[in-house]
């Protein structure tokens, strides 16, 4: 069952990431661009998924445990070190280049042929190879 | 500044969609949709089954909307097999291999839970990314 719900929530992510447009990268492309042709988009999309999430997960996350698994699994880490900001500093960098992110770039795998299978492959790669030097 | 391709209400519902795949994750799983950690986890955690499960959903999810609903994803004057994507993919999973988290699982899922570490994180990735628009218009 858990395995199912896991399913259906990436299906749902997926299509709520292609609605939004956000699987465009001009359209994120278009968002960074602030001083210029501006797109206001992204940030509505931030504060539709931000407007369930915050009232939603402070409530869920006060309940004993999920509905098929023994616990939650959340991230315990609330520390600022060097990481928390060299990490998501090379991440802009990458993202403002392309206009991809994670999510997107499987999103459109299926999509957007031969390039974005390499970006996710070369990403994938340099993701493991990163956490691997990391630890 | 001038506003263009503003599209309000397509945002703003895929964004509830966002939001509501993401509670449906914690409530059934009890985890965080992070991509980039769901993604990574596929190959280094011994927590498998439902990362692959989620990741399928999210490429069929991608897959099923442009071709059944609507096919309007234009990417070849943007993404071409070139130095420039080989480099933004090796930032992009470095970086969010660095800093634990990218768009969703700092972005949505942090900010919801209202933690330092994803504020900060959001912050930087977007004012990185800003930046680098910024300079590569004016080379």
């Amino acid at each position: 069952m858990k395995l199912l719900f896991a399913l259906i929530s990436g299906l749902l992510f997926g299509i709520g990431l292609s609605v939004s447009g956000m699987t465009d990268p001009h359209k994120v492309k278009g968002f960074l661009d602030i001083t210029g042709n501006w797109d206001p988009s992204l940030a509505l999309v931030m504060g539709g998924a931000l407007l369930i999430g915050s009232i939603l997960f402070p409530y869920i996350t006060q309940k004993k445990k999920p509905l098929f698994e023994s616990g939650f699994s959340l991230p315990t880490k609330n520390d600022i070190d060097k990481f928390i900001i060299i990490g998501p500093a090379l991440f802009g960098i990458g993202w403002g280049l392309i206009g991809l992110c994670p999510g997107p770039a499987f999103a459109n795998l299926l999509v957007a042929g031969k390039p974005i299978v390499v970006f996710t492959l070369v990403m994938l790669i340099s993701k493991v190879v990163t956490d691997k030097l990391k630890s | 500044m001038n506003i263009i391709n503003f599209t309000p209400v397509p945002a703003l519902i895929g964004g509830l969609i966002l939001g509501l795949a993401s509670v449906l994750l914690l409530i059934s799983n009890g985890k965080i949709a992070g991509i980039s950690g769901i993604a990574k986890g596929m190959f280094n955690s011994s927590d498998k089954a439902w990362r692959i499960f989620f990741i399928a959903g999210l490429i069929l999810g991608g897959f099923g909307y442009h071709t059944f609903i609507s096919e309007e994803l234009k990417t070849e004057n943007i993404l071409n097999i070139d130095l420039k994507l080989i480099i933004a993919a090796i930032l992009v999973g470095s970086g969010t291999a660095l800093g634990n988290g990218c768009t969703s699982g700092h972005g949505i899922c942090g900010l919801s839970r209202r933690t330092k570490r994803s504020f900060v994180a959001t912050c930087v990735f977007m004012a990185f990314g800003m930046l680098t628009v910024y300079l590569e218009k004016l080379f």
